[in-house]
């Protein structure tokens, strides 16, 4: 196993050095407050909030309908999951029955969704690390996605598409080609980030065997998603509790192996997305092959008004980038008296102090690249 | 949801069950109870939440516990008085690390034994805790006027 620089060799004074809040690098606006000792990283404070804007709070003044647009802008790259997470909480407090169709449309949203937030978090890793034309490669393919979104919700980053008892409309009528048509024409493509990034020496040799995250830290600290993942522990709602209708879809979940190097470094983390955007094509695949068709209205679920009895629910979501939660208390008011999103990337930003002190300056970069953080949900 | 019996033998009547499997503490026990659901295999801390219930300047909070072993869950609740100061779980599960700070942030709630205790999502020279719910938004935030008339943002 690879070993971490012994500092005691080194005996330099430690400096205080300040990456952020706008540094390309921290994918948003994070600060890092890093100790170093020279090169070497003794220790590292994130440190947030610069994009807080009060979503719970809002919340708190907003009907249950009109939370929705506000979701969608917590996790900007994975907006459809966000909606779902949270119109999956609501049904849970109302206790509403989705038709098959509407199931079938989330989960085929879902997954796109899932694809088009993997091929950002592995290029811009790429970009991280030194190569850039793997990140234009996988925004090529990502504006495909996004063309199939605007097409269905008008909108290419925020949709507001996903609501508490159904969708905003039905499938617009060629939803379903194109999706087919994108899919034959992206598996072909995976190949190309395979050939560029995944097998490529350089890139191995930056992110195989850095950052290694054992599973009784990752667990201990909340990590969750590819990043838990990644450290050989399956560990996926859509297989562990089926919400919605994941039950009926063959898919794997792929877990950390160590090829390059150890179980749980930056390249199993990158190498999970990467096998996670095969298994969402696999999924979608069955779902476009099998969604039925509705008789009826698509929006005979969603209630007129959104009044939940007095009481409390947990739920949780597998989003992108890991274990969404949304904890609400009703008072039986249209309005939530409290909500709280538990954020996935803020519990997975929490465990870079622990793996990367004792690497290089340049290895953090790849640190927090390989955990794919989304500052507007961790600062929510 | 953990063993009931088990729950009652070891903390008799000084806990009660609520309707939907959750479990209400008094925050004297706390300590004893976290340690307790370590010993039960519940090693996932998924969330806390920290609640207002805006009555005597009571408030809340919420531990959603998962065991990863025995693939069950465990809400917790701890309601108090504002004055009152909780233990930290920061010890056992590292997830409450930033989670406290975040219940200290917005809602001010007091934690002993924390290893870093400040603000994690306002300024540092933040005053009060928004998401109380008689928190009253500040006329000024460092010398600058906090905006009153908002029609025109509609």
């Amino acid at each position: 196993m690879f070993k971490v620089i012994d500092k005691s060799i080194i005996g330099a004074d430690e400096m205080i050095l300040n990456m952020g809040p706008q540094h390309p690098s921290t994918h948003g606006v994070l600060r890092l407050k890093i100790v170093t000792d020279g090169e070497i990283v003794s220790h590292i404070e994130p440190i947030i909030g610069y994009l807080h804007r009060c979503f719970e709070k809002h919340c708190e003044n907003l009907s249950y309908e009109q939370i929705v647009p506000f979701t969608d802008r917590c996790d900007y790259l994975a907006s459809m999951h966000m909606g779902h997470a949270y119109s999956l909480a609501v049904e849970k407090l109302l206790d509403v029955k989705i038709p098959e169709r509407v199931e079938y449309i989330r989960v085929i949203v879902s997954e796109l969704q899932r694809i088009s937030s993997h091929l950002i978090a592995v290029g811009v890793f790429g970009l991280d690390v030194g190569a850039i034309t793997p990140f234009t490669w996988t925004l090529r393919d990502r504006e495909r996605i996004l063309d199939l979104f605007e097409q269905l919700s008008g909108a290419r980053l925020l949709y507001n598409y996903i609501c508490p008892g159904g969708v905003m409309h039905d499938l617009p009528p060629n939803f379903i080609s194109r999706t087919e048509d994108f899919l034959n024409y992206f598996e072909p493509k995976m190949v190309e980030v395979n050939d560029l990034l995944t097998t490529n020496k350089i890139f191995i040799e930056r992110t195989a065997d850095v950052g290694i995250l054992p599973i009784d830290v990752g667990l201990n600290y909340g990590v969750s998603g590819p990043s838990l993942r990644a450290s050989g522990v399956a560990n996926d709602l859509r297989k562990d509790e089926p919400y919605s209708i994941y039950d009926k879809f063959d898919f794997d979940v792929p877990v950390g192996k160590g090829d390059m190097g150890t179980v749980g470094d930056c390249w199993d983390r990158y190498w999970v997305r990467v096998k996670e955007i095969e298994e969402s094509i696999k999924i979608l695949r069955q779902a476009i092959k099998s969604i039925p068709k509705h008789d009826g209205d698509i929006h005979e679920s969603r209630p007129k008004k959104i009044r939940p009895m007095k009481g409390e629910v947990y739920s949780r979501y597998e989003s992108a980038r890991g274990d969404v939660g949304f904890y609400i208390r009703s008072d039986g008011k249209n309005v939530p008296t409290r909500l709280k999103m538990r954020s996935p990337a803020y519990c997975n930003l929490s465990i870079l102090n622990e793996i990367s002190s004792g690497w290089m300056m340049s290895d953090v970069i790849t640190i927090l690249g390989s955990l794919d953080i989304v500052l507007g949900e961790i600062d929510r | 949801m953990i063993n009931k019996e088990s729950v009652t033998k070891k903390f008799g009547d000084s806990i009660t069950f609520l309707e939907n499997d959750s479990i209400l503490v008094s925050p004297d026990l706390w300590k004893e109870f976290s340690n307790f659901l370590e010993k039960n295999n519940f090693d996932y801390l998924m969330c806390i939440t920290s609640y207002d219930l805006e009555n005597d300047n009571m408030l809340g909070l919420a531990y959603n516990f998962y065991s990863t072993k025995l693939k069950k869950y465990q809400e917790v609740r701890l309601e108090f008085n504002s004055d009152v100061e909780i233990e930290s779980v920061a010890n056992i599960w590292k997830t409450a690390d930033w989670h406290e700070r975040e219940a200290y942030d917005l809602m001010g709630i007091k934690f002993v034994n924390h290893p870093d205790m400040k603000r994690i999502l306002l300024p540092e020279d933040w005053e009060g805790h928004p998401l109380r719910k008689d928190y009253k938004e500040p006329d000024f935030y460092n010398g600058m006027p906090v905006p009153k008339d908002k029609s025109y943002w509609e």
